[in-house]
């Protein structure tokens, strides 16, 4: 309200959104959820005016004042855009954070939260491009959502695991193998030493393989598994389907079958659906593998999308015991600082603002139980080293072709992979470097696993050294 | 295919089984098992033997060796209660474990000992 309009007087038109929404002066509270977001404004909207507009936009604001504005109370509802900074190596784009106070949401709703915070405001003409880079979920709103199923200790509890990551293999090819003969790679991977295989995200119940077989077949491959190695195995039986009746259908029947792990695609699926499953799968006692297709769209454009620290908050809130992070040495795109922050996020109670790994919050999960990260595309034995150097015990290394394309097959593939892996962890905790000493570690290794030695001779020549797209903001960019 | 090798575990042979972390190495030699026993114990967890017979092994609990050794930081006090636990049960597998009171679950549980199975 300015000097020609007294408070609690009505005047139409449209005015400036920094005048009710830019509040430097404003100390966040505790309860609120606060943003950052990246701003590529428009050319000649200034600062202030595009920071308020986003804070305006993604709350209580519409383009025009409304007289039913003067209905309630909206210095408490609106969000507030409370501080701006440069992002650095940019002169373009700043980061502005917002603050929205915790009445505007639903509680428990990571579906209300977003439809606020990325909705009509990334159309938004004011600004060119918009990216929300971080979210800090304040303490009440993490305590309202189910959060995972199980969390990494209950899994390992399940599967009697420890001290080391999982490992785990998604069957190729993707799309195409019948049923039975699908079972049989899955037979193999699993006999050789690994803990898990996976369904290909894309595999869902295609005329080449329906669902209810691959189910059947996959079953028998773990049972047999289990009793020849004597160790706990599981098979990620990919649920996602057409609609959420279907989807409870797979579920049912794999907890019929007795199997101890489904999996999901939770941004195709969709977040309601996401929560629902994962609901379910805590009341059923069933571990659940998330995949993330889909996010590369949302999240690889360094000025536009939702950066997957947020993603990855947001399936942690929703309820995931697995979700791929991203591998740092492998195929597919990963910033490592970047990707370390978010497996922190993942899997950490408390994790503290480190603009040096993307994190611009504090985050308190409170007693939600971690997300295990899954480090899958383009991996194989060489990798091990760094690997376990990066993700540590807690997460699940997934070698599909660095399984299945062992020249003796996916025994061995699995075999050389499971060797690697324990010949890491060992020289881990005898205090080596593993990142230094990886290559001596891993010949020694194969000194007594003819798997390994194959493995190692198969694959040494294959790197793949394309540049981050999407980097962390530094200045030296 | 003359250099393809079969993978030769076997539902028949019991010394297909394998037990968990460091199964598919080579038994740990006594110096790689001090190495083992000083990262659990400069991890802060307390360490704890398990054992059992191996047709038992698939089994969520091993018979426990005594308690856990809780707040045990010296090294040969947890490897001798090692070599003191294969001695008695000579046909029996053993394990390590390194509890973490703060996660509220085992930070660690490796076979230190492979009990012979004469198929």
């Amino acid at each position: 309200m300015n000097a020609q309009n007294p408070p609690g007087k009505y005047s139409a038109g449209v005015k400036e959104y920094r005048e009710t929404y830019w509040e430097p002066n404003y100390t966040p509270k505790e309860s609120d959820i606060l943003a950052c977001f990246k701003i590529t404004p428009q050319a000649g909207v200034p600062r202030e005016e595009a920071a308020a507009a986003v804070a305006a936009e993604s709350s209580t604001g519409t383009w025009t004042t409304v007289w039913t504005d003067l209905l309630t109370d909206l210095e408490y509802y609106k969000g507030r855009a409370y501080a701006i900074e440069d992002v650095p190596g940019d002169d373009e784009s700043y980061y502005a954070f917002i603050a929205y106070p915790m009445g505007l949401f639903e509680e428990g709703s990571v579906v209300n939260v977003f439809t606020s915070l990325v909705g009509n405001v990334f159309g938004f003409k004011a600004v060119r491009a918009l990216r929300l880079e971080d979210v800090r979920f304040p303490l009440w709103f993490v305590a309202t959502c189910d959060g995972p199923p199980h969390g990494i200790q209950v899994e390992r509890d399940k599967l009697d695991k420890y001290g080391r990551p999982f490992l785990g293999c998604t069957i190729k090819p993707k799309l195409g193998l019948s049923a039975k003969n699908y079972g049989r790679a899955v037979y193999e991977a699993l006999r050789g030493g690994l803990d898990f295989t996976k369904d290909d995200e894309n595999v869902n119940s295609q005329p080449f393989m329906r669902w209810r077989d691959r189910f059947e077949f996959c079953q028998e491959s773990i049972e047999k598994a289990e009793k020849e190695t004597g160790e706990r195995k599981g098979h990620y039986l990919n649920v996602t389907a057409p609609n959420i009746e279907e989807m409870y259908k797979r579920a049912e029947f794999a907890k019929e079958l007795g199997t101890p792990i489904i999996m999901s695609d939770y941004l195709t699926l969709g977040w309601a659906a996401q929560a629902s499953l994962s609901r379910w799968c805590r009341d059923n006692g069933m571990l659940l593998h998330v995949h993330r297709a889909m996010h590369g769209v949302i999240d690889r454009h360094p000025k536009h999308g939702i950066n997957f620290r947020v993603l990855a908050k947001m399936l942690r809130l929703l309820g995931g015991d697995h979700l791929h992070s991203g591998t740092v040495v492998g195929k597919l795109e990963g910033d490592r600082a970047a990707t370390l922050g978010w497996i922190d996020l993942m899997r950490e109670k408390v994790v503290k603002e480190d603009r040096s790994r993307g994190i611009f919050f504090d985050q308190d999960w409170g007693q939600m139980p971690g997300v295990m990260p899954v480090a899958s595309g383009g991996i194989h034995v060489w990798h091990m080293p760094a690997l376990v150097n990066i993700f540590g015990d807690d997460a699940c290394l997934q070698f599909g072709g660095g399984t299945l394309g062992h020249p003796w097959g996916n025994a061995a593939g699995a075999a050389a992979n499971r060797v690697a892996v324990e010949a890491c962890v060992k020289a881990r905790n005898e205090g080596r470097e593993l990142e230094k000493e990886g290559k001596d570690i891993l010949t020694k290794a194969a000194q007594y696993s003819p798997e390994l030695k194959i493995a190692m001779e198969t694959w040494k020549e294959i790197k793949f050294e394309f540049d981050t797209v999407d980097k962390l903001d530094v200045a030296h960019r | 295919m003359s250099d393809v090798q079969d993978y030769s575990s076997r539902l028949s042979d019991p010394n297909s089984r394998k037990m968990g972390t460091f199964s598919y190495l080579p038994q740990l030699t006594d110096d790689e098992l001090r190495s083992q026993v000083e990262y659990i114990v400069a991890k802060g967890w307390n360490p704890a033997i398990e054992h059992t017979e191996p047709e038992n092994a698939t089994s969520n609990y091993w018979y426990m060796w005594k308690l856990p050794m809780f707040g045990e930081t010296d090294v040969d006090a947890v490897f001798q209660e090692v070599e003191l636990c294969k001695t008695a049960n000579p046909n029996n597998h053993v394990r390590l474990i390194g509890y973490d009171n703060f996660k509220q679950s085992q930070g660690t549980a490796m076979v230190v000992h492979r009990a012979e199975i004469s198929a």
